[in-house]
C-alpha cells in the first residue's frame, strides 16, 4: 500500500523536516551533552516515574555506544509504590549505574523532619533532597519538570541556577538565548537542569511509545485496593490511609504521574496499551497535576513557593 | 496496515514562534484564545482562574491568571519574564516564547526570538503603525526571525473596514522591506471576537488569506540546505573504551547548520586538521546523511586531535578564523557593559576571554538612528562592538548561520549573562532608513 499522505501540503514537509519527537529528542540530547561537557559532577534525579525513566532512555541514547556519564539520585519518601523502587532497582542495575539515595524516613527517624499532620511526604523531600546535593557536591542536577505541568514552571529556564541554600530566584534567572546555556556557577551552587523542559504530557506519552520503554504497570489500568480522600483515589497502605471514614474498594483505576503514595491519586482507567493511554490522555480535560496531586492544590504558588526552597 | 493513534499525532511537525509584546494590544487575549480554541486550557486550570478572579470581585475571568505564573507577577499585575507555552492541533506543535510587554521588552523580546522561527507583531487597527511596531519590526530584522507575521488586531473596532488594515499593513510591510525582513504576512483579526484567529471571519469577506492559526500550521519549519554551510560544534568526545569498542573514539554534537555525509571531506577548527568523514551515529543508529538540528555523533577516518569546542566543518566551507569579533549586541544584565570590560564569551560549544575593545556605536530602535561611541551599553541597549578575543574563533556571520553567528558573554566573576551577540552587519538591508541629525554614514 502506498501512503502519500500530506507530503505535497502547504511545502510543510520535505525530507529535512523533523518530526516534532525528533526536534525535542535532538534538543534535550543536546542539553545532556551539554552538561556532560560542562561540569564535574552531574546527576539524573530519577523517581522510577516516566518523566525521569525517559530522561534516563534519552541520556543512554546521548552517549550510545559508551556508557551514561551520570549517577542517578532518588528522594525515597518512604511512601513509594513497590513496583516503582522494583523499577529503579532493575534500571540501575540493568546500565551499570551508580544510585544515590536521599531518605525522608531518615530524617523522620533523626528527628530532623516532622511528619506532617495531612501525611503528605512531598514537601518533606527538599530538605534530604538540597543536603545530599551539597554532601556529594553535585554541581548539575538533571530533573524531570516540564514547562507545561505548572504556570510556575513555565518561567523555568533549561538550565537554572541554584544559590548554595539550592534556592530559584525566578527574578535574578539568566536570559536563555539560541542554544548558548551558560552553566556558571560558584562553588556550592549548583545548576538543576531541565532537557524535558519543552515537552508536554502527550509528548511524554508518544515518545514513550515510539521508544518502546518500558514502564511500571502502575501507569496502566489495573485492579488496586483505593479509598477516596479530598476527590481523589488514593491507594491504602501503611502509609497512613484510609483513616476513619474513609472505606477501601477495589476498583480499575491507573497513575498519570507517580510521586509519593500519601499524596498521588489514580485515576478511573480501562487504558491498558500505551495507545489506550494517550488516547485518554489526548480527550483528557483535566491536567495531569489537576487530576492527581493533592499538593498543587495547597496555595495558588505551591509550586513556585516549594521550587524556591529547592524542590525540583 | 493501520495507523496507531500515537503514530498519527507524532508525525507532526513542531514550530518554535515568539510574540511581541505591547502593554494594550490584546496579546493575552490572542494567546488566551489561541490555548483556549485549541484544547491547550483545562478544566482544572480554568477553574483555578475563575475562582481567584471571584475572590477579587472580578466579574469574568480574568486570562492573565493564566500566564502570569509568578506571585510576584500576580501580585503587581504584571508579566516580568519571558514564559514559554505549549499547544497543539492535528497539524502541528507549538511553542510560545509569550514576551511581556513592559519597560524591559528588548532583553525579553531578543531572548523569546532567538529561538523562535516566526515573530508575531500585534497592532492596534486603531492606532496603526506605531513607535513600538516599529521597534518590534527593528528586532525581528536583529534577530533574523525567518517569519513575521502582522496581526492588525482589534478590527471589530474599525468596522472591518478593508481600507484600514490594507493601509496598516502596507506602511508596515514597506518598513519592514527596508530592514530586511525576508516575509512578512499580515493577517487582520479581532482576538477578542475570534475574527480569522482560528476561524474565518465572517466579518471580513475582503480577505482571501489564512487565519491565524491556518498561517501557523502551515508556515515551513525547514530551510534550503543547499544554501547553508555545514557546522558541528563539537560537544563531547565518545569514547566507550570497552571490550565490544575499544577503539570507538566519536564527536557528538548538534548540527548548527546544512548537513554532512559519510565520505565527506571535512576540516576541524581552529586548529585546521583535515580528515573524511567515516561514519555518522544518528543516536546509536548508523546513518549516510544527517542535517540541521540533529544530534550526532561523527566518526572520522584519521585519529586527529578534536575536543569540546571544536568546530567540523566541510573542507571546501569552512569560515575564517579570527581574534577580532564585531557584531551587534543587546545588552541583557542590569550593570553596564563598558569599553575594556573583561568578559567570557560563549560560541558554539567553545567559551573563551575577552576584552570589549570599543562599542561604536548605539542603536536607537525607535528611528533607527546611531548614537556615535556611547562608552558603555546599559540594560536593554543594542549597540554595535569590536571583541578581541583570546583565541582565534570560527565565526560566521549571523546573517547566514543563527546558530554559529550568535553568541553570548558571560561576566567571569559571577556568571551572568551580560549580552547577546550577532555576528557581522546588523540588517539585511544594504541602504537602511537614513538618520538626517546625527548620520555619521551607517556603516553599521
Amino acid at each position: 500500500m502506498t501512503t502519500t499522505v500530506a507530503t505535497a501540503e502547504e511545502g510543510t514537509t520535505s525530507p529535512y523536516t523533523l518530526s516534532h519527537l525528533d526536534a525535542l529528542e535532538s534538543e534535550a540530547v543536546h542539553i545532556f551533552r551539554e552538561v556532560a561537557g560542562e561540569f564535574e559532577n552531574p546527576v539524573i534525579l530519577f523517581s522510577g516515574g516516566k518523566d525521569s525513566i525517559v530522561m534516563l532512555h534519552l541520556a543512554l541514547k546521548a552517549f550510545a555506544p559508551a556508557a551514561v556519564p551520570f549517577s542517578l539520585l532518588h528522594v525515597d519518601t518512604g511512601h513509594n509504590f513497590p513496583e516503582v523502587l522494583e523499577y529503579r532497582d532493575r534500571a540501575v542495575a540493568a546500565h551499570g549505574l551508580r544510585l544515590h539515595v536521599a531518605s525522608v524516613q531518615d530524617y523522620i527517624d533523626r528527628g530532623v523532619l516532622r511528619e506532617r499532620p495531612d501525611g503528605t511526604r512531598n514537601p518533606l523531600q527538599t530538605l534530604p533532597l538540597t543536603e545530599k546535593i551539597q554532601a556529594e557536591k553535585f554541581d548539575a542536577v538533571f530533573g524531570g519538570g516540564r514547562r507545561d505541568e505548572e504556570k510556575a514552571r513555565a518561567k523555568e529556564r533549561v538550565f537554572s541556577l541554584r544559590d548554595e541554600f539550592s534556592q530559584w530566584d525566578p527574578r535574578r534567572q539568566r536570559p536563555e538565548l539560541w542554544n548558548l546555556y551558560n552553566g556558571r556557577h560558584a562553588p556550592g551552587e549548583h545548576v538543576r537542569v531541565f532537557p524535558l523542559s519543552n515537552w508536554t504530557e502527550l509528548d511524554v506519552w508518544q515518545y514513550i511509545a515510539r521508544e518502546g520503554i518500558e514502564l511500571p504497570e502502575i501507569y496502566f489500568a489495573h485492579d488496586r485496593e483505593v479509598f477516596q480522600r479530598a476527590g481523589m483515589w488514593l491507594t491504602a497502605g501503611e502509609w497512613g490511609g484510609p483513616k476513619d471514614g474513609e472505606t477501601v474498594e477495589k476498583r480499575l483505576v491507573r497513575y498519570r504521574t507517580v510521586g509519593d503514595m500519601s499524596c498521588t491519586g489514580a485515576v478511573d482507567s480501562d487504558a491498558v496499551t500505551l495507545d489506550d493511554v494517550i488516547a485518554e490522555i489526548a480527550a483528557s480535560r483535566l491536567t495531569e497535576r489537576g487530576a492527581t496531586r493533592a499538593d498543587d492544590k495547597m496555595s495558588e504558588a505551591a509550586m513556585e513557593d516549594r521550587k524556591r526552597e529547592g524542590y525540583f | 496496515m493501520s495507523t496507531t493513534i500515537s503514530e498519527e499525532l507524532s508525525a507532526t511537525t513542531l514550530l518554535r514562534f515568539a510574540t511581541a509584546g505591547s502593554v494594550d494590544d490584546g496579546k493575552s487575549t490572542l494567546v488566551g484564545r489561541l490555548l483556549h480554541d485549541s484544547k491547550s486550557i483545562l478544566t482544572d486550570q480554568l477553574e483555578a482562574v475563575e475562582r481567584v478572579s471571584a475572590s477579587r470581585g472580578q466579574d469574568a475571568p480574568d486570562l492573565a491568571l493564566l500566564t502570569d505564573g509568578l506571585r510576584a507577577e500576580r501580585e503587581q499585575g504584571i508579566t516580568i519574564d519571558v514564559a514559554y507555552r505549549y499547544f497543539a492541533t492535528p497539524k502541528r506543535r507549538f511553542i510560545l516564547a509569550d514576551t511581556p510587554g513592559h519597560v524591559q521588552y528588548t532583553r525579553n523580546m531578543v531572548t523569546g526570538a532567538s529561538t523562535a522561527e516566526l515573530t508575531v507583531i500585534l497592532i492596534d487597527a486603531r492606532n496603526g503603525v506605531v513607535e513600538q511596531t516599529r521597534r518590534h519590526a527593528a528586532l525581528a530584522a536583529l534577530l533574523r526571525v525567518p517569519h513575521v507575521v502582522l496581526a492588525v488586531n482589534k478590527m471589530d473596532l474599525v468596522e472591518y473596514k478593508e481600507s484600514v488594515f490594507a493601509a496598516i499593513a502596507e506602511e508596515f510591510t514597506a518598513y519592514a522591506l527596508e530592514l530586511g525582513v525576508p516575509e512578512i504576512t499580515a493577517i487582520p483579526i479581532s482576538a477578542l471576537a475570534g475574527d480569522n484567529v482560528v476561524d474565518p471571519s465572517a466579518n471580513m469577506d475582503w480577505y482571501g488569506g489564512p487565519t491565524f492559526l491556518e498561517h501557523l500550521e502551515t508556515v515551513p519549519v525547514t530551510h534550503d540546505l543547499s544554501h547553508c554551510h555545514a557546522r558541528l560544534p563539537v560537544q563531547y568526545v565518545i569514547r566507550p573504551q570497552t571490550a565490544e569498542h575499544p577503539d570507538y573514539r566519536g564527536y557528538a554534537g548538534q548540527i548548527a547548520a546544512g548537513s554532512f555525509r559519510v565520505g565527506e571531506s571535512v576540516t576541524v577548527l581552529p586548529s585546521g586538521h583535515a580528515s573524511k568523514i567515516a561514519g555518522i551515529d544518528l543516536l546509536g543508529e548508523p546513518v549516510d546523511i544527517a542535517w540541521t538540528t540533529q544530534s550526532v555523533t561523527l566518526l572520522l577516518e584519521d585519529d586527529i586531535d578534536i575536543s569540546r569546542g571544536d568546530l567540523i566543518v566541510p573542507s571546501q566551507d569552512a569560515p575564517p578564523t579570527t581574534q577580532d569579533v564585531e557584531a551587534t549586541v543587546c545588552h541583557v544584565a542590569d550593570a553596564p557593559l563598558t569599553v575594556g570590560h573583561r568578559v567570557l564569551l560563549k560560541h558554539g560549544t567553545r567559551t573563551v576571554k575577552a576584552i570589549v575593545k570599543d562599542i561604536p556605536s548605539r542603536l536607537t530602535l525607535d528611528d533607527l538612528s546611531l548614537h556615535p561611541h556611547p562608552g558603555q551599553l546599559v540594560a536593554n541597549d543594542i549597540g554595535r562592538v569590536k571583541i578581541r578575543t583570546a583565541e582565534p574563533l570560527p565565526v560566521d556571520s549571523y546573517a547566514d548561520s543563527r546558530r554559529t553567528g550568535s553568541f553570548i558573554l558571560i561576566d567571569p566573576n559571577d556568571g551572568t549573562t551580560l549580552t547577546a551577540g550577532m555576528v557581522g552587519e546588523s540588517f539585511a538591508s544594504p541602504e537602511p532608513v537614513k538618520d538626517g541629525a546625527e548620520d555619521d554614514g551607517w556603516d553599521f
